[in-house]
């Protein structure tokens, strides 16, 4: 019962000093609002990070050759000596096609799929009269266009020997038939597309048609995204003329059973010591999806905490400036005080008053806070090309937080009031 | 008007203050006085009587340093602050010069208020308070604030919000102080009526040796002592004022 009354008295106090109830609370504003958008923002690169991470595949491991690390020849320093120049990577450091056969026969029962890329150069075009769309020429190994369980509406998928033969077969994208062959399907399989990338050509049949997913980095809805033009692997190294070199990295996809981190070791020891022992150079690096993905997110984590607590050091300086106001307020409501206690107020009541009227600041500080620290996240986040990922926990702590601020702040002044002798209060002028 | 009992007793009250030591400065030496249920009295002296401090007193804002004060039967010379704070609510109704009125709260919340402190709940206390507004004639401004009330209001309003709880006793201290005369009789009025018409308690504070006529016992203070008592002139005022 009090307790409504009270908040009635400091929202009444509130309105009728409005400029210097906002001036106070723009404190809490800025602190509230800078640690929610903050965790706003963060929490929609984690979401982001994750998703895509997910995408490629939380249970992948990269293989990938690398330079040998040179601790025995650093120094303290960071420099090294004796090796300072480090060989370019030539073709005998790559991961040869037998090295990867042997390889998947020791660890059958671990790999599920061994998935190999081939780009055949940048982002290109296919043109027909006033039509065009742009695309990627990518070859895929049959592995990988199994893990990518593409969805086909139309055609069929690679066949055995389009892998074996380096067929010059290709699966188009729905949207890239949209914008050749107005969305007919069966106008398009069996044709020969041009694709001019940095004025090469690439001639290719269509024989399958997928459905297009756009990935988390699309950022808003194109008329013409770059969709895959995917063609066997072998197509591919032959169009880049790589056929018969290694490959410098890879993707395994491991079975369930398989714990990636322990058989992330296996693999780099494995490829190391078969075949890297000699190399003075270049070795073979294996990243575990689920520890990058650990790590990545400990790292934004850390980083949201550490501009966290720099945003709530303002929002102490904005429970300082309450605690201010609420000394001046009392100040200038000594009498008032005074005649409160004569009429019966206890010095709880007026304790209770004074913090209820901090909190009542604070807290709408803090909700106004939340609305701009989220509105601000929002805008940097698709600023960002990102979606955005309001976390709901910040919110709730935020408002918990600005609440304890308003009574930590609040209490000092209240008590500072329920104190006061009632005769000295009542003649205060 | 019949004598009731005893609502109000002060045995040989001292109080001094210490304005640093060893400087101890006695302000009442020893006052003695009781009133009756049902009695209007008034007290009257001269600033540096020792008025106010005895007004503080009896009011239950301060306590004696010595001497025995019993309000309707509660001994309060050592009651601890917040029993003083639950007196002061239930028993005593004050009545201030300056009218006192809480800011930005509209009169009938004004005169709630004590009742909120006693935990009256909302719909009785809101009852009541505009029964009591009703009663010194402010029903049509119960809902203004105090900034949109003249002076002869706003004391309305406080004297209705001294009545909130039914208190033992109201206590006045110069309640016509700031007003003009004809606004000053029209509280004085209202005082008489609770009195005549209630059989209300009214202890009166007041420098002014004429407007202590208007009530049946007159205690004079001087110097920290009661110099003397005599009876009132009401009735013949009243007449005067009738004519």
């Amino acid at each position: 019962m009090l307790i409504t009354e009270n908040i009635l008295v400091a929202l009444a106090g509130l309105r009728a000093n409005i400029m210097r109830s906002l001036l106070t609370m723009l404190g809490i504003i800025i602190g509230i609002a800078s640690v929610i958008g903050i965790m706003t923002v963060g929490n929609s690169i984690t979401v982001i990070v994750n998703t895509t991470m997910q995408e490629l595949g939380a249970n992948n491991l990269e293989v990938g050759v690398t330079q040998k690390s040179l601790d025995e020849e650093t120094t303290s320093s960071g420099m090294s000596f004796g090796r300072g120049y480090i060989r370019e990577m030539s073709d005998d450091d790559l991961i040869s096609h037998d090295m990867l056969v042997s390889f998947r026969e020791k660890y059958q029962d671990d790999i599920k799929y061994v998935l190999l890329t081939e780009a055949v150069g940048n982002p290109g075009t296919v043109t027909d009269g006033s039509k065009n769309a742009n695309v990627q020429i990518t070859g895929f190994n049959r592995d990988n266009i199994e893990f990518s369980n593409l969805e086909m509406l139309g055609g069929r998928s690679f066949l055995n020997t389009d892998y074996l033969e380096a067929k010059r077969v290709c699966m188009v994208s729905d949207k890239f038939v949209e914008r050749m062959y107005k969305g007919d399907n069966d106008a398009a399989l069996g044709q020969e597309i041009e694709v001019s990338v940095n004025g090469q050509f690439y001639k290719y049949y269509i024989v399958g048609i997928y459905k297009y997913v756009a990935d988390q980095f699309s950022f808003g809805v194109s008329d013409n995204p770059t969709t895959n033009v995917y063609v066997p692997f072998k197509t591919a190294r032959i169009d880049n003329h790589t056929q018969n070199k290694g490959y410098s990295r890879l993707t395994l996809v491991t079975s369930i059973e398989t714990n990636n981190d322990s058989f992330a070791n296996t693999v780099r020891d494995y490829f190391n010591i078969n075949f890297y022992s000699r190399n003075d150079a270049y070795e073979v690096m294996v990243i575990s999806m689920t520890s990058m993905m650990d790590s990545m997110n400990s790292m934004i984590g850390t980083i949201q905490l550490a501009l966290s607590v720099i945003a709530g050091i303002s929002l102490v300086v904005g429970g300082i400036g309450v605690m201010n106001i609420m000394l001046v307020s009392i100040t200038e409501r000594t009498k008032e005080i005074g005649t409160r206690k004569a009429l019966g107020a206890t010095n709880s009541s007026i304790r209770l008053q004074f913090i209820t009227e901090s909190v009542v600041i604070c807290l709408i500080g803090g909700i106004i806070g939340i609305g701009l620290g989220v509105a601000l996240g929002m805008v940097a986040v698709k600023l960002m090309g990102y979606q955005a990922a309001i976390s709901v926990q910040s919110i709730v702590i935020a408002v918990g937080f600005s609440m304890a601020i308003g009574v930590f702040f609040g209490y000092y002044p209240a008590n500072k009031a329920a104190k006061l002798n009632p005769i000295d209060a009542l003649r205060y002028e | 008007m019949a004598a009731g009992d005893i609502m109000l007793d002060l045995r040989d009250i001292h109080k001094s203050f210490f304005i640093g030591t060893p400087n101890e400065f006695e302000v009442l030496h020893g006052v003695n006085f009781a009133v009756r249920e049902g009695e209007f009295v008034s007290i009257v002296g001269q600033s540096g009587s020792g008025k106010s401090t005895l007004m503080n007193i009896i009011g239950a804002l301060d306590r004696p340093t010595s001497g025995e004060y019993t309000l309707d039967g509660v001994d309060i010379e050592k009651a601890k602050d917040q029993e003083l704070s639950v007196l002061r609510n239930k028993k005593i109704g004050f009545v201030f010069q300056t009218y006192n009125l809480i800011a930005r709260t509209n009169a009938i919340k004004n005169v709630e208020l004590p009742m909120m402190y006693a935990g009256v709940e909302r719909a009785k206390r809101n009852e009541r308070a505009k029964m009591l507004l009703e009663q010194v004639g402010m029903t049509n401004r119960m809902m203004h604030n105090p900034d949109e009330l003249s002076g002869g209001q706003k004391q309305r309003v406080a004297i209705a919000r001294a009545m909130a709880n039914d208190p033992a006793i109201i206590l006045a201290d110069e309640p016509t102080g700031a007003l003009d005369s004809a606004t000053g009789r029209l509280i004085m009025d209202i005082f008489h009526k609770l009195h005549e018409e209630q059989g209300k308690t009214i202890i009166l504070i007041t420098h002014s040796p004429e407007l202590s006529q208007e009530t049946e016992r007159i205690i004079t203070l001087k110097d920290g002592d009661i110099k003397g008592e005599a009876a009132g002139k009401w009735d013949v005022i009243k007449e005067e004022l009738a004519c």
